[in-house]
């Protein structure tokens, strides 16, 4: 029994991260229809920035002879984080993506490819962070906070849940109850028809990117927070292939919905977690895939996605 | 001064010339009409007006500015919006949402009662108001086009085909409605194959062909010339 909840919680944990993830990746596709293969490289992005950042404020290597960062300094590098892997994300949008705005969506396709080739590579530089593995910050104390049917509660743990929380709630907010919102929902279903209503197109496009980058960049924090040890390199495979159950997760809630990304998220993390617990673990990537060749099969619009009819 | 001037206007898809240089006028306070079988560039005329394609020459004056190759929120912002061919809804959005879309450009304090305007002018859509755009019948969904075009507050409505795919009943009602809008000072430039309908509705009407202009007078004497008579009214 313990153990179930455990996983229980771990799944939770990891697929609020794919939510996260898996919001840039529908928003974008939402308002694009294109997937954006470099998503996942924003992630790694965000937790090697994670890990620059605590460096600069002083936050050691596992603590180091200081022992953990004060919460203030957390939070200050998770919205640091986010601000620059924002800018980012604007600043890809505006080079890579804009300029082939009006060009068929295979060219956007395998431009996104080569940024996020780009982005691997080039993480790599000696300067920026290195071929080798990185220490992650101690950001928070390692403190079980309570303990329910033999099972301790982590701090990280609530850490993690509750800022995914805060940020999917704010996400809810920001798309369903704001001008801007109603704008991104209105250039998703037709750019030409929201350009008549004055909306600004490119405007929304941008706001969409950079939204989606500081979502990613706060999963790769939180992905900081929760696996503490050494960061791999930006081109490891490891980074790919959490991206891609992202991905996944993105593709099974119904690529476009974002509600789908945050339910598919947390099912993608149930379901590695649980399979992983009760089922061969070394499997663990292939129940994933065979979640998305089963919704593919059945319910390819995904859970919450519609396959929209449009009346003439 | 002419509400909108259209000059020598050029406008190509790739290789094929949908516009070859037409010209034409709106005068403040009229309802002017664009009529001719499909494929003459009627429609085209109206997305070069909202900006949706880029002149490939010739000028468009809106009070006595240029406006050809503008951005087309730029162009809601100077006082056109249109009502876009196929109704354009956001199917996906409340009625509601899409008339809030309208005045997506406005932070004056007069939208609530422009849209209490528009529902007083379409009473269905108050009755729909928080129903999802994509249930609408087709009539309603034209209905609910036109009043969210009408949410911008336009010194010049652009209506494109209007009756399009709507039975008789339901045309003339969007069609009583149009010259009730047209009554309260909008001045509007309308499409439509329905040239009996527009004929009827306009003050001016022009004929397009193929890219061109080829009759231009005011409607009423259109509708009583043989050749409109015979091409487009189904008389003669």
């Amino acid at each position: 029994m313990s153990s179930f909840l455990q996983t229980l919680i771990d799944g939770v944990t990891v697929g609020g991260l794919y939510a996260l993830i898996a919001l840039g990746y529908t928003m974008v596709y939402g308002i694009l229809k294109f997937i954006n293969f470099a998503h996942s490289d924003i992630f790694t992005l965000g937790a090697w920035m994670t890990l620059t950042i605590a460096g600069w404020l002083g936050v050691q290597a596992g603590g180091g002879a200081t022992g953990p960062a004060a919460w203030y300094v957390g939070v200050g590098v998770l919205v640091l984080t986010m601000v620059f892997v924002g800018v980012v994300g604007f600043v890809i949008e505006r080079l890579a993506y804009r300029p082939l705005r009006q060009a068929p969506k295979l060219n956007v396709l395998i431009t996104a490819i080569g940024v996020s080739l780009f982005l691997q590579n080039f993480g790599q530089l000696k300067f920026i962070f290195g071929t080798d593995p990185a220490p992650t910050p101690l950001l928070l104390p390692g403190v079980t906070l309570f303990s329910v049917g033999g099972v301790s509660i982590q701090l990280v743990d609530v850490a993690v849940i509750g800022t995914s929380l805060v940020l999917m709630l704010g996400m809810e907010v920001l798309i369903f109850r704001t001008r801007m919102g109603s704008a991104m929902r209105a250039v998703s279903f037709s750019t030409r028809n929201a350009s008549l209503m004055g909306i600004n197109v490119d405007k929304v496009i941008s706001f969409t990117f950079v939204i989606g980058a500081m979502l990613a960049a706060a999963a790769g924090f939180l992905y900081t927070l929760k696996y503490p040890g050494q960061l791999k390199q930006t081109a490891d495979g490891m980074w790919v292939m959490l991206g891609l159950k992202a991905f996944v997760a993105a593709v099974v809630g119904g690529i476009g919905n974002v509600r789908g990304a945050v339910l598919g998220g947390l099912l993608i993390g149930l379901i590695e977690y649980l399979s992983v617990a009760y089922l061969k673990s070394e499997y663990r990537d292939a129940y994933v895939f065979a979640i998305l060749i089963l919704v593919l099969l059945f319910r390819p619009e995904g859970i919450l996605g519609r396959a929209t009819v449009e009346k003439v | 001064m002419s509400l909108l001037v259209i000059d020598n206007l050029q406008v190509n898809y790739g290789a094929i010339k949908a516009l070859r240089g037409i010209s034409l006028k709106v005068e403040p306070g009229q309802i002017v009409t664009l009529i001719g079988s499909n494929g003459a560039g009627k429609s085209t005329t109206l997305r070069a007006i909202s900006g949706l394609v880029k002149p490939a020459s010739g000028s468009i004056l809106f009070e006595g500015k240029p406006i050809g190759g503008a951005a087309p929120h730029k162009i809601v912002r100077l006082g056109i919006s249109q009502a876009p061919e196929g109704r354009g809804i956001f199917a996906n959005l409340t009625v509601a949402e899409n008339l809030a879309l309208g005045a997506f450009q406005r932070r004056d304090a007069g939208v609530e009662a422009d849209r209490e305007k528009a529902l007083g002018l379409f009473p269905r859509l108050r009755e729909r108001f928080q129903q999802n755009a994509g249930t609408l019948s087709g009539g309603e969904q034209q209905m609910l086009a036109i009043a969210r075009a009408l949410m911008a507050r336009p010194r010049l409505l652009l209506l494109d085909e209007p009756s399009l795919g709507l039975a008789p009943q339901v045309t003339q009602t969007i069609f009583r409605i149009i010259r009730d809008i047209n009554a309260s000072g909008t001045t509007i430039l309308l499409v439509e194959q329905n040239a009996n309908m527009a004929l009827d509705v306009a003050h001016h009407a022009y004929v397009l062909e193929v890219g061109e202009i080829v009759l231009s007078d005011a409607a009423a004497k259109l509708a009583q010339s043989d050749e409109v008579r015979k091409h487009y009214l189904g008389v003669g």
